[in-house]
């Protein structure tokens, strides 16, 4: 175990209710959640592995694999659905060659499908990293595409 | 004219995505270049979200400009003009008379677009925190609540529970150590008042809630917000510490003896921790499942204690009630809803954005005057009010007025403000399967109703959009919708069929062009439609060619192209990329004569931007 994660399951130890607060640190730490974190994380809460699995499976936010080193989120929203969304997915399938919840087998980029980011004023949109990029069509997201990569 | 004392400029997630960073970096610059020393600030959402990236120029003297649609470029024009040779750029500049912004009463959204979330002294230049100074020198926590009550507010999440008498009860509630918790785990896809609220005035929040834990009697509470929103729990770290640093969030409160934190919880992407259980659960550190009630949260909620919970926008209204009074608030609205509510306007409207309404105004008031109506001028279908848990309401209905009772007898509900706008591209069998997938994939699979159930409808769905559906579906949707409306624990459950019931009840001619006909109408549902190359309008550019994913759209250069049927996925691309109106879509019966008659009224999702 490394100082970094040590530290970090000390400045929670004690805290309740700090078992979802520990796995987003621990993401933010590591970009994903391993079997040995969660059993380190287990052992820190005093809660079994099976315990703190079954609270990471629940939510969504908990990746179990390496991400990409791009993150894209395409929103599904009510707003991106009947404003096209579908389409920008059949973009990403094209130009990357793969789906919501894969990663490019260069580790470029991840895909990941969000139920609503909030920006439903400039649907559909895409959010690749911190960055929204909204208003899109195929066209566009090949060009926001085509800047990342470089 | 005067001199220009500010120039600020709207950074909410909508404004920045919009390109607003680029339009302040300009800003910067070209002051800098021409040697012109004009502060340049930050606010929130200014709300016209459909004009962004949106900047406003202060003058000395109190007039202002508001300009809408920025780029760097145009930017800087309004630096040279405007600031330099005193012309305002007219053609850029959002009229005082927008009705978009003239029809709106604002009180939640009082200061949003107005000050600098990150400081607040903007608040307190705008009575910030006078309320919660006028509750904790002159107010017993019995009166705070008479006045909540007064005011007649209601609970803005969706439900419509009066605030004061779950204050009350949760005053009443046996216990010492008490909670209160802010929920902000706006999970409606399409809903983003509390997003826009939290990061243009996250200030109005933090004192609404120690008003309510001061009526309460706790010193703790929890604010519990998405994930998603970044900019919303940045802004809510720097209010906190902010407030703390004065003296309205800790201990001995302006020198009082009333204490009181509050903790920033984010959420982990589970949309049923918008419900009240699942969302202590959550907070817990549990897996985020509903729970039965009773026992209800104010008897036995966080931890087994006494909790309070009250969504972001409720939080918001409460200090203009303490300010101003609960009688002067309960002027606004109707007999049973008072004051004024906050929509996120969004879908095939023209004038998107945030927008706050008095309540009794109709939905044609909204989409017609303060929406100005359809994009492109197509034809009103139906609105969606209230998310996964509410329901589309017809044209025929659009008389209605906001307010909680009202919009419940439509089979839809108020919700927590996600307005979506639909025209006659948008399939409503495509709606309600989208809705149904969301709930499905989201319920927690506690009960079996909404576990199954929703999977069952789901299918049905699904095979109604493939073309492969039968009459007695119709039925079977309705049964199975009843079901899991009664057997389900919480509301994700017990309104996850909304979306089905309304779709059915208003829409089901569409149903049956799907069933029977094996039509999709609105030209959306894949497995309904083909898209043809029309020879006597297509330039040979090879656009399309160059959009198709599966080279079904194929020919010379100059020369009309064709799309290839079998290799054809009916993405859409081709039509969204063709300039020209070359690509038809037709349903129905392969190479009818429809297809033949032009490019129909109706576009794909998305069209052309």
């Amino acid at each position: 175990m490394d100082q970094a994660f040590e530290r970090l399951l000390e400045s929670w130890r004690g805290t309740r209710g700090n078992v979802i607060p520990l796995l987003q640190k621990t993401q933010e730490l590591r970009g994903f959640l391993s079997q040995e974190d969660l059993r380190a994380i287990a052992r820190a809460t005093g809660r079994s592995p099976a315990q703190i699995y079954g609270v990471a499976t629940f939510y969504a936010q908990f990746r179990f694999h390496p991400p990409g080193r791009h993150t894209l989120k395409v929103c599904h929203g009510t707003a991106c659905h009947v404003n096209g969304a579908e389409m920008l997915d059949t973009t990403l399938k094209m130009e990357l060659g793969i789906e919501a919840g894969q990663t490019t087998s260069d580790g470029e980029f991840s895909i990941e499908r969000v139920a609503c980011l909030g920006c439903c004023s400039l649907a559909p949109v895409v959010m690749l990293d911190a960055e929204v990029h909204g208003r899109l069509t195929g066209d566009k997201l090949k060009k926001v595409l085509r800047k990342a990569k470089q | 004219m005067s001199a220009v004392a500010e120039l600020v400029v709207g950074l909410g997630s909508c404004g920045i995505a919009a390109g607003a960073h680029q339009v302040q970096e300009s800003l910067l610059q070209e002051l800098a270049a021409r040697g012109l020393k004009v502060p340049v600030t930050a606010t929130g959402c200014i709300g016209a979200c459909h004009r962004e990236p949106l900047l406003e120029v202060r003058e000395e003297g109190g007039a202002s400009y508001l300009y809408g649609d920025l780029d760097a470029e145009k930017a800087r024009r309004v630096v040279a003009e405007h600031l330099l040779e005193g012309r305002p750029v007219a053609e850029w500049l959002i009229p005082r008379d927008y009705p978009y912004l003239a029809l709106q009463k604002k009180i939640v959204l009082a200061n949003c677009g107005l000050i600098d979330p990150e400081n607040i002294d903007d608040y307190l230049a705008v009575e910030g925190y006078q309320a919660l100074r006028r509750v904790l020198s002159s107010m017993k926590p019995g009166e705070v609540i008479r006045e909540v009550e007064l005011s007649g507010l209601r609970g803005r999440g969706g439900a419509g529970f009066p605030t004061g008498t779950k204050w009350s009860l949760a005053r009443a509630a046996r216990g010492t150590k008490k909670y209160l918790i802010c929920n902000a785990d706006e999970g409606d896809p399409g809903a983003f008042m509390d997003r826009s609220l939290l990061e243009s005035d996250p200030h109005a929040v933090l004192e609404g809630m120690a008003i309510a834990a001061f009526a309460i009697g706790c010193d703790e509470g929890y604010m519990y917000v998405r994930a998603e929103y970044p900019l919303a729990i940045k802004r809510l770290r720097v209010a906190i510490r902010q407030a703390e640093e004065r003296g309205f969030l800790g201990s001995g409160i302006l020198g009082t003896g009333f204490s009181f934190a509050i903790h920033l919880k984010e959420g982990a992407g589970a949309f049923v921790c918008g419900e009240e259980t699942a969302m202590m659960a959550s907070i817990e550190g549990q897996r985020g499942m509903p729970r039965v009630r009773p026992p209800f949260p104010a008897e036995r909620g966080l931890w087994g204690a006494p909790t309070n919970i009250n969504n972001v926008e409720t939080f918001g209204n409460v200090p203009y009630i303490i300010r101003k009074g609960g009688a002067e608030y309960a002027k606004t609205g109707t007999a049973r809803s008072k004051g004024t509510k906050v929509f996120a306007l969004a879908g095939k409207i023209k004038h998107g954005g945030m927008i706050e309404v008095p309540m009794g105004i109709s939905l044609r008031e909204v989409i017609f005057k303060v929406g100005g109506g359809i994009r492109d001028d197509k034809r009103f279908k139906a609105v969606q009010l209230g998310g996964p848990s509410g329901g589309c309401i017809p044209e025929s209905l659009l008389d209605v007025q906001v307010d909680y009772d009202s919009l419940t007898a439509t089979g839809a509900i108020m919700g927590s403000g996600g307005m979506v706008v639909m025209d006659e591209s948008t399939c409503m069998v495509d709606v309600a399967r989208y809705f149904l997938s969301f709930t499905q994939n989201e319920s927690c699979g506690k009960c079996t109703f909404c576990r199954m159930g929703t999977k069952r409808m789901l299918e049905v769905l699904e095979r109604i959009t493939a073309g492969q559906g039968r009459m007695s579906d119709l039925d079977l949707l309705g049964e199975l919708a009843i079901k899991v409306k009664l057997a389900s624990l919480c509301g994700l459950g017990q309104t996850a069929p909304n979306p089905v019931l309304t779709t059915l009840k208003y829409f089901r001619d569409e149903y049956v062009e799907h069933i029977l006909r094996k039509r999709c109408p609105a030209k959306q549902c894949r497995a309904l439609i083909r898209y043809a190359v029309l020879p006597e309008a297509c330039t040979g550019c090879m656009a399309c060619a160059k959009a198709c994913p599966t080279q079904a759209a194929v020919g010379e250069r100059k020369k009309a192209h064709a799309i290839i049927q079998e290799k054809c996925i009916k993405c859409g691309l081709c039509y969204q990329a063709c300039r020209f109106e070359a690509i038809a879509i037709s349903t129905g019966e392969p190479a009818s004569a429809e297809a033949l008659e032009g490019r129909g009224a109706e576009a794909p999702r998305g069209g052309k931007t």
